[in-house]
């Protein structure tokens, strides 16, 4: 167990140290940050001087080595178009698409898992098709399609909704609602899977064979087990949704990290997009490793390995 | 007696016949998109790139106010919205099987040798992988177009770059359970290179797994351009990407709710299709390795 966490943990750090290249060497690929940064207008003098002022004059690994030291001590630099640090900018905005990740992951949850169940108990009726036909129209939704659609029906239409911004908890739901699209087909046939492999085994006979309620062999006996990839796959999908935020952030101007890292490309400002990325896949590898602590928790069995 | 003997059979036959009807649909869906982004040209009644400021937003002709000689109706310039759609048909299937290429050739190639060879070389590409995993695609995709501006073959390259971590995943597991069977063994054993063991014996043998990723990932990639190309970033104006369709109609979307429903219509069938087509393949050769 020890051995196995210890492995699990230097990967992640080995990720992250990836990550932290990757992000850096992302926003030098284009060649010259300089010229993109003082914009089209600009002379030579001003690049140069845009080049001094920002230090991208330095050879690329003392820039590199540099924002590196930085950025352990929490240091992501300064934001050229905010004029605020930008730790500052993301600690502002992260709640915000760490609320829209955790409304969408409990409406795919809400979604997912009943008619999972529901599937896999009437396998192979009507009712199962009708399940994994609601999973194929999920898969095929276009995310910023959807989301417009919502805001002309729910938004516009019936006025149940606002229809974009930051504010209330009403702007969560339909960002909500189109982000847990994304997750609930691989979701939902996760759990039909798992429950159909969990019905059709021994111990559930048995547990027929005592006589438990249909219920109790459902909930405490067959889902128990099904559930088990079930939650570590929804930790994986909650960094997927915000990863995949950005889309759905801009289209409902809803003002999180995705919103920043898109306003920040328009504007040319790299730092702060630099450490959108990072940060967004820090927390991914850190839920990844969550997944894995979790599944070692659930399944006795891993803990021996 | 006879009756609980054949109903399981009844079932299964109805089941095959649901997946059969599965496969009939999504490769008449994408047989369909395939054959208008070919001829293409030769289909479309106006020119897509025609703009007519004296004709904007004519809704489609089933509805009031539409022509016969617009059956889409006509965009915010007055562009013919079915030879938009038409067009836009083979910026999608260009995108989504360029890219699929590219990452398919990096991805199996990563994930055969991993699989193969085992050991220090698998600890590699696993690491590999759960690397590009971590790194979200959307937002590295938008950078690396907003740095050096967007275009298509742009468009294409990062999707393609970053999308081969399921065919690795797929190829890798796959490859791991033909390496001791005896087949490949009796080439070893017959004097093959093992550059022949990975070509003649082991590719083949994994080519139905990769290929319902290969839709998988086509659907993904068509997806995401119209994502990215939706933002802003990504197939650039005024090609008629149908993400771009979506940006542009989106301003006049609540009076002319049509302009976003058809291109996103059309996005959503094909999607539809190539999925189908997936799942069918995969129901097929019978595994749940790709899901």
């Amino acid at each position: 167990m020890a051995r196995f966490l210890l492995r699990r943990l230097l990967v992640a750090l080995l990720v992250a140290a990836t990550v932290m290249t990757v992000s850096f060497l992302l926003t030098r690929l284009s060649g010259d940050l300089a010229i993109s940064i003082a914009g089209p207008n600009a002379t030579q003098q001003d690049v140069e001087l845009v080049r001094r002022a920002y230090g991208l004059d330095r050879p690329l690994w003392l820039q590199y080595l540099d924002w590196v030291a930085r950025a352990l001590q929490g240091d992501l630099g300064e934001s050229y178009f905010f004029k605020d640090r930008v730790a500052n900018l993301i600690a502002e905005r992260l709640p915000i698409t760490m609320s829209l990740g955790l409304v969408g992951l409990c409406i795919a949850l809400a979604v997912a898992l009943p008619l999972g169940i529901l599937a896999a108990v009437r396998e192979n009726t009507w009712v199962d098709r009708a399940v994994m036909l609601v999973a194929l129209i999920g898969q095929a939704m276009p995310s910023f399609w959807l989301g417009l659609i919502l805001m002309i029906v729910l938004g516009l239409r019936l006025g149940w909704l606002p229809i974009s911004g930051t504010g209330s908890w009403q702007h969560y739901v339909m960002p909500g609602i189109v982000l847990a699209f994304s997750a609930i087909p691989s979701l939902m046939r996760l759990t039909r899977a798992g429950m159909i492999d969990a019905l059709a085994s021994d111990y559930i006979r048995t547990a027929r064979a005592k006589g438990l309620s249909r219920l109790s062999i459902l909930v405490k006996h067959a889902l128990r087990n099904a559930a088990i990839p079930v939650v570590s796959i929804a930790a994986v999908q909650l960094g997927f949704m915000l990863g995949g935020s950005i889309v759905i952030e801009t289209v409902f101007a809803l003002h999180g990290v995705g919103f920043l890292a898109w306003e920040s490309i328009s504007k040319n400002d790299f730092p702060v997009v630099q450490a959108v990325v990072l940060v967004l896949a820090l927390i991914y590898v850190g839920l990844t490793l969550l997944a894995d602590l979790l599944n070692a928790a659930l399944d006795p069995r891993l803990r021996a390995a | 007696m006879s009756g609980a003997v054949l109903a399981p059979a009844a079932a299964r036959r109805h089941g095959r016949l649901l997946r059969h009807s599965g496969l009939v649909l999504g490769a008449l869906i994408v047989g369909f998109v395939a054959l208008v982004a070919l001829l293409g040209p030769w289909l479309a009644p106006h020119d897509p790139f025609a703009i007519d400021l004296s004709r904007r937003l004519i809704p489609p002709a089933w509805m009031e106010g539409g022509t016969a000689a617009n059956p889409l109706g006509t965009d915010q310039l007055g562009r013919d919205y079915l030879s938009r759609l038409i067009y836009g048909a083979r910026i999608s299937m260009v995108i989504g099987v360029l890219t699929v290429v590219t990452s398919g050739l990096i991805g199996t190639t990563i994930g055969v040798l991993g699989g193969y060879f085992g050991g220090r070389v698998d600890d590699a590409v696993v690491f590999a992988i759960t690397a590009r995993l971590s790194i979200p695609v959307v937002l590295v995709a938008l950078t690396v177009a907003g740095l050096m501006g967007s275009s298509f073959t742009l468009v294409i390259l990062v999707l393609g770059l970053l999308l081969w971590d399921r065919f690795a995943v797929v190829a890798r597991s796959t490859t791991m359970q033909i390496r001791n069977l005896d087949y490949v063994a009796a080439a070893w054993c017959a004097g093959c290179s093992r550059t022949a063991i990975l070509l003649r014996e082991v590719l083949p043998n994994i080519a139905s797994h990769l290929a319902v990723v290969a839709t998988l990932e086509m659907a993904l990639a068509i997806l995401l351009e119209a994502a990215l190309s939706f933002l802003g970033l990504g197939v650039p104006a005024p090609l008629p990407s149908w993400g771009l369709m979506i940006a542009e109609g989106k301003e006049y979307m609540f009076f002319s709710p049509w302009v976003i429903m058809i291109p996103g219509i059309a996005l959503f069938v094909l999607i539809l299709g190539i999925n189908l087509l997936g799942d069918a393949l995969r129901d097929m050769i019978g595994t749940d390795i790709a899901r």
